[in-house]
């Protein structure tokens, strides 16, 4: 396959930043999108160029470390991260423009590259239980009902890619926020903290200044793990129930 | 946003109601507009009904916007750089036309009120204290009434999404099914509100009501 890449470079967070155009040719099939990047750096690195920064890690589609805006849409034409992209989603010919997360709270650091930390500033604002340390419980004392149990596994496959946020045309996190919520709020381990976490989470969410959620669903449409939308109600329920307490 | 919305989703269905008594000829319908005058009385002062109703809908309506606004603002603040492509992949038309959606609707309700409440404006320089034949007047005018089927198209699609927006916001759809329930009450409220209105002017362009 022979294509034509046109590929957002900024040398630091502080550049303006622009596209540039490349070729690359004798790309396969069955080619990752990364590899075809990879293929690419490896010209430019013969080129005597820099190459182009792109974040990744594992590479097999768990970790929630590769972004990259495809063609207009978070982690490409597919529902899967970018690393499990193929190139056999795309014809020879094709021209593909690659951007990075746009997000205000997300500062592209370089090229393709953006920080993430504000997903674990809100983490770190009641994304987690807290449990005395010691040896670990008995796996049984603590029973979780079945369709519990079910939905907190749905909703904890969300790997914090930012590809909702990437999506959203209010540049909201709240796909990503209500799937935290909804994974702690399903187990009776994140029980104690519910309503705390639920009104903290929120607000670090507004401070990091992601957009309001206006409900139109592009970010369940671009997540890989295909979060659905009902974690967002689950989120307004459970902060409206949280106002009601008094929190 | 959610809550004053469904304010305004209850205001539209009296309001397409009571015009849907043009069907029913001249004296019924100039009855029932008399009759909202007198609503409530003698518990309510004369034009009392109309003018808790007028209040309320003013509230709504600066929280609506003020709602809209903010909203808006954030979405600017949280996406500074545009994307150069950007496809919206899940997102029905209607919910992206909400913000000038919302603004078209409220240059038509401007229109509207001047229209038929407080200017009273005859287009075809007739008379305005009759109701009715305002209200034939105004649709007899094919512009007039291509005019308000097209506000009402951009309210069914307003609607499309404004209701089960509002019914997510409000987190009553928790789950995959009441999700598809309150698509489909919203689907159904938006054609049952812009076909309800739009059946009155349509008539009266056609000539069954005259």
């Amino acid at each position: 396959m022979n294509l034509t890449l046109k590929i957002w470079r900024q040398t630091d967070s502080q550049d303006k930043g622009k596209i540039h155009t490349y070729q690359v040719s004798g790309i396969s099939q069955d080619m990752s999108f990364l590899e075809m990047l990879d293929v690419l750096n490896e010209q430019l690195n013969e080129m005597g160029e820099e190459p182009i920064a792109f974040d990744s890690d594992c590479r097999e589609g768990i970790c929630g470390m590769c972004s990259l805006m495809i063609n207009g849409e978070p982690h490409g034409p597919e529902v899967t991260t970018t690393c499990q992209l193929h190139m056999r989603s795309f014809k020879d010919g094709d021209t593909i423009t690659i951007e990075p997360w746009r997000s205000g709270a997300f500062p592209v650091l370089k090229d393709l590259c953006v920080d993430r930390s504000a997903f674990d500033r809100i983490i770190q604002s009641g994304g987690y239980i807290s449990a005395n340390t010691g040896s670990a419980p008995e796996a049984n004392s603590v029973p979780v009902p079945r369709d519990n149990a079910v939905r907190a596994f749905n909703v904890a496959t969300c790997i914090g890619c930012g590809a909702c946020v990437a999506a959203c045309p209010n540049g909201s996190a709240s796909l990503f926020l209500g799937a935290k919520i909804t994974h702690l709020g399903e187990l009776p381990q994140g029980q104690p903290e519910r309503w705390s976490r639920v009104v903290d989470m929120a607000a670090q969410h507004d401070h990091e200044g992601f957009g309001g959620c206006t409900n139109i669903g592009e970010c369940t449409a671009a997540c890989p793990k295909e979060i659905p939308l009902d974690v967002i109600s689950q989120l307004n329920k459970d902060l409206r129930t949280a106002m009601r307490h008094g929190h | 946003m959610a809550v004053s919305g469904l304010a305004f989703v209850g205001f539209v269905l009296g309001h397409m109601y009571g015009n849907l008594k043009a069907l029913s000829g001249h004296d019924t319908f100039n009855e029932y507009a008399h009759h909202l005058r007198e609503l409530g009385e003698p518990l309510l002062p004369h034009m009392g009904f109309i003018w808790i109703m007028r209040v309320g809908l003013l509230l709504a309506l600066i929280i609506h916007v003020a709602a809209a606004i903010e909203l808006t603002r954030r979405a600017r603040n949280a996406r500074p750089v545009k994307y150069v492509v950007k496809k919206h992949t899940g997102a029905i038309p209607a919910s992206r036309l909400m913000r000038w959606g919302g603004l078209t609707l409220f240059l038509f309700i401007v229109w509207h009120l001047v229209n038929f409440t407080f200017g009273k404006v005859n287009v075809q320089g007739g008379e305005t204290d009759d109701p009715y034949n305002l209200l034939v007047d105004t649709f007899d005018v094919w512009w007039m009434t291509l005019i308000y089927l097209a506000a009402m198209a951009m309210l069914g699609a307003h609607l499309h999404h404004g209701v089960w927006s509002s019914l997510q916001t409000l987190g009553l759809t928790s789950t995959a099914a009441s999700r598809a329930r309150a698509k489909t009450i919203s689907f159904a409220i938006a054609i049952v509100i812009a076909g309800g209105f739009s059946i009155v002017p349509i008539a009266v362009l056609t000539g069954i009501i005259d």
